[in-house]
């Protein structure tokens, strides 16, 4: 190093306001925190929590058939309601989509996250990353727009179906009851198909994480100690694998329950608990009893949240 | 693992899986130059511009689509400030309850969108406040503040702590630190998060719904649209649109972030 | 004599654990002085104490002869050159450098002069224009030094700054960094871990040891003169001899210290001397360490290497040292 003068010193430095409160916070990092914490929760916790709570003890309001009139007197009945046998179809059909929607989802995500997270380096990966991010995020409602285009009567569907020669099979297929329908696109299978479509990319996007983590080494290990690729692939890939699932099940499965516009656009009629929320709260005026249905949901994803938690799921969000 | 030659059948079923992910909204992309003007029927009938032009004169579309941007800005806005100054607070020190908030901030998209929307109504209701744009953009704010920190709290996390002490030991208050050395570093993933969320926010239907009012978003006027056979080439239109403006951002995004860990967009 | 730092009886502990535990310390104007010692011995706390990123549980640090226990490190005359350097990523070397004094609103011209100024002082102008991410780790090193000296504060604390470069670029600095605080008179605070590094700066070395100070001493007190047990173990290499083998050699209960270099071959006039068997013998360059195994302990000697026919491992050999080579140890040691 050479010789050097660093010059005298400046100014001694201004005591602003800014200054002494930073000196202040310093001093007082629970005060700090406080600061900084106040706005996103007096956001999350007044207004949105709040919103929630009010929204559930709704639920124990009464609701008045004749004057249509809601009145803050506690009751169970709206609970009671939810027992009754076209309201239990509802949350019954509900939940079972949800559960057919989210383990045909599994199934067809786990090769497209296989292939990203084990054979795609690269390049090849970072457009397998886009081109399953683009999907997930485009907008909903032209996804679904985009299905009633491809269902609709004299469709791409309908095309394809006949130039393939497969249309018996299709005739056959709406025959069956709970699936089929009077076409596609009113049928269970049409519906289901396209709630597997829509929420598809949140299941290969927890998967492909899970399998990325597991390392080369351990399944290098294995065939090392002898173990052939499908042994391998029972014993070690899929058990690491499972948090992927279950993560990605929890999109799944909690969109599912709560949509409402695709069982409105497309597959037979019959509500599902989004569609009684809806009509509940605003052509019936009952808002009780929507609450009462918003509460199925949030309760039914609490429970899977528990039993997901228990298999090490929020590690692979 | 062994340099084993990739399957062939798992590469087609991925390639497979990308196509059927990517076909529909190609299909929209068809049919927005389709001749025909009142069905979906298949082959295509011929190449057309005429319903861009026809999209473009129509007042309502034009009215929605500025309903859409205005709610998407002020949504981004309020969640960046939220989610960053979440962020800020729950980066570093842990103390009691931090689990309880990240879960808070994080339950508007974990819970289904109609369960936020319905008790947001309600409490508008309860609060005596006429649904309009102000409501939908509380009800948007609320669940764009969890991207907004999902992306600030990663690089947050990866800004070494000596980098701010550095600051305040060469004599920078906490704002200046703050200022000169925090944002610039933040900034890519403020630019990043701030464009999911207003994609999220462009194109959100289900809690909007349910706090527009009388208000009619692009998405709210599409839904409106999908009853009615008469409009079809306009709304395809229209859905081709809502899909690029929502897909510059997101690539734009993913760019951002890309050459990091914290990829945006991975969990929306 | 003004301090230019003192601690009075500080404690800073998290939860049940005393990392820093009833420190006194006066450091002089004007000193090179090293705090050492093993890794969670406390030295790092201490220098983040003098920073002020850690605020004392009790206890007051003065700087300048004035108490700022409470003052956040923006207020504090005291600039810090850190282990990972903290360059700002998104500045280049000149803005770096120049950060103090923007901070405290010098004018662009006078401060990109004086960064530049401090820049040619550690022999990095041209650099100016840099990222920090287009240097080397020594270069890096070079305007965190630059960066925390502009402001020209009353002590510069150096938190293990060589740690991360190579050996050899090691030892330039170390010569660059004392030659540094002897022209500009600031007094140095240098936190290591490595015992030749603090000897071969410093006036002063404190030695540290779970949360507490050991000795302050010079360095050739600290070696020859050792006040614990530790320090003769840390500080060099020692051979500490107590108990009833002390007392056989020398008639005095207690423990002692022997340097390995004042351990000899053979017998001499006046000298304690004492029979054992070699176990080891290493080749360290310009000496060779023979450990000789003495009444089921190990002894340490070291011989140069170039002169003397070294023994064969398994001989019987005899050791022996001047009386007064030999350092009793304190007896609480």
């Amino acid at each position: 190093m050479s010789s050097m003068a660093i010059s005298p010193t400046s100014p001694a430095p201004r005591t602003s306001l800014a200054r002494r409160v930073s000196a202040l916070l310093y001093r007082r990092t629970t005060l700090a925190l406080l600061l900084l914490l106040t706005p996103p929760l007096l956001w999350f916790g007044v207004v949105y929590l709040g919103s929630l709570l009010t929204l559930i003890a709704q639920s124990f309001y009464t609701f008045d058939d004749f004057s249509m009139q809601v009145t803050p007197e506690w009751t169970l009945a709206n609970y009671r309601a939810l027992l009754d046998a076209a309201n239990l179809d509802i949350v019954l059909r509900t939940v079972s989509m949800a559960l057919a929607v989210s383990a045909m989802s599994a199934l067809l995500a786990f090769p497209l996250a296989y292939y990203m997270a084990r054979y795609a380096k690269g390049s090849e990966k970072a457009f397998f990353y886009v081109a399953v991010m683009l999907p997930m995020w485009a907008s909903y409602l032209v996804k679904v727009y985009a299905w009633t285009v491809l269902l609709a009567k004299g469709g791409i569907s309908w095309w394809l179906i006949d130039k393939l020669g497969l249309t018996p099979l299709y005739e056959w297929m709406l025959t069956l009851p709970g699936i089929g329908g009077s076409t596609l696109s009113t049928s269970n299978f049409g519906r289901f198909w396209v709630f597997v479509y829509i929420w598809l990319p949140f299941m290969i996007l927890p998967i492909q994480a899970a399998l990325e983590r597991i390392p080369d080494n351990l399944l290098a290990a294995s065939s090392d100690l002898g173990a052939r690729p499908w042994q391998t692939f029972v014993h070690i890939i899929l058990p690491m694998a499972v948090p992927g699932v279950v993560a990605g099940s929890i999109f799944t499965f909690s969109l599912t329950l709560g949509d409402y516009i695709i069982p409105q656009l497309i597959g037979p009629s019959g509500f599902y608990i989004g569609n009684m929320v809806y009509s509940m709260q605003g052509s019936v005026g009952n808002m009780p009893m929507a609450a009462a249905f918003t509460v199925v949901p949030i309760v039914l994803i609490g429970v899977y949240l528990t039993l997901a938690k228990r298999t090490g799921a929020f590690d692979a969000l | 693992m062994h340099s084993e030659r990739t399957p062939w059948a798992l590469r087609l079923a991925a390639y497979g899986g990308l196509a059927f992910l990517h076909f529909p909204i190609l299909v929209i992309f068809a049919y927005a130059f389709n001749t025909e003007e009142s069905a979906f029927s298949f082959p295509l009938q011929g190449f057309t511009l005429h319903w861009f032009a026809d999209a473009f004169a129509r007042q309502d579309i034009f009215d929605a689509i500025t309903v859409s941007l205005k709610v998407a800005a002020e949504a981004t806005a309020l969640a960046l400030v939220l989610g960053t100054l979440a962020a800020l607070a729950l980066s570093r020190r842990d103390f009691c309850g931090k689990n309880g908030i990240t879960l808070l901030l994080i339950l508007p998209i974990a819970l289904p969108g109609i369960i936020t929307g319905i008790a947001l109504l309600n409490a508008f209701k309860v609060a005596a406040l006429e649904p309009g744009m102000l409501t939908i953009v509380v009800g948007h704010a609320t669940f764009c503040v969890v991207i907004v920190y999902n992306n600030v709290v990663a690089r947050l996390r990866r800004l070494p702590a000596s980098l701010i002490e550095a600051s305040m030991d060469l004599g920078a208050d906490s704002f200046q630190s703050f200022r000169h050395v925090v944002l610039p570093s933040l900034a890519t993933s403020l630019l990043a998060g701030g464009m999911l969320a207003f994609a999220l926010s462009f194109d959100e239907i289900i809690v909007t719904t349910f706090t527009a009012g009388h208000e009619v978003t692009l998405p709210i006027w599409m839904l409106n649209q999908l009853g009615r056979p008469r409009d079809v080439p306009v709304t395809n239109v229209v859905a081709m649109l809502v899909m690029a403006v929502t897909t510059l951002p997101i690539l734009g995004a993913w760019y951002l972030t890309r050459d990091t860990t914290d990829t945006a967009g991975s969990g929306k | 004599m003004k301090h230019a730092v003192e601690f009075d009886r500080v404690r800073r502990s998290y939860g049940a654990v005393n990392a820093v535990d009833d420190v006194n310390l006066a450091i002089r104007e004007g000193e090179f002085f090293s705090m050492l010692g093993p890794s969670g011995s406390g030295k790092t706390t201490c220098l983040r104490l003098i920073a002020g990123f850690e605020l004392p549980s009790s206890g007051r640090v003065l700087i300048d002869g004035v108490d700022a226990s409470r003052l956040p490190p923006f207020e504090r005359n005291v600039n810090t050159v850190f282990q990972d350097y903290a360059l700002f990523p998104t500045m280049n070397v000149l803005e770096n450098v120049a950060y103090p004094l923007m901070i405290k609103g010098v004018a662009k011209r006078e401060r990109y002069a004086r960064a530049e100024e401090a820049l040619a002082m550690v022999a990095l102008d041209g650099f100016a224009a840099r990222k920090p991410g287009q240097l080397s780790g020594g270069q890096r090193q070079r305007v965190a030094l630059a960066r925390a000296l502009v402001g020209r504060p009353r002590v510069l604390l150096l938190d293990e700054p060589l740690g991360a470069l190579d050996l050899k670029l090691r030892e330039q600095m170390q010569g660059e960094l004392k030659a540094l605080q002897r022209q500009l008179g600031i007094t140095f605070v240098f936190v290591t871990h490595d015992q030749s590094e603090a000897l071969s700066m410093s006036d002063r070395v404190a030695v540290f040891a779970r949360g507490r100070i050991e000795q302050v001493d010079t360095p050739q007190a600290l070696y020859s003169q050792p006040a614990s047990r530790f320090v003769a173990d840390f500080v060099g290499t020692s051979n500490v001899v107590d108990g009833a083998l002390a007392e056989t050699l020398t008639g005095r209960r207690g423990a002692f210290a022997i340097r390995p270099e004042r351990i000899r071959l053979g017998r001499f006039d006046g000298a304690i001397s004492v029979r054992g068997v070699v176990r080891e013998v290493a080749f360290l360059g310009p000496v060779n360490r023979v450990d000789v195994e003495v009444a089921g302990r190990y002894l340490s000697a070291q011989l140069p290497s170039f002169s003397l026919q070294m023994p064969e491992v398994g001989t019987e050999v005899e050791l022996a040292w001047e009386r007064d080579a030999a350092h009793w140890l304190p007896e609480a040691a």
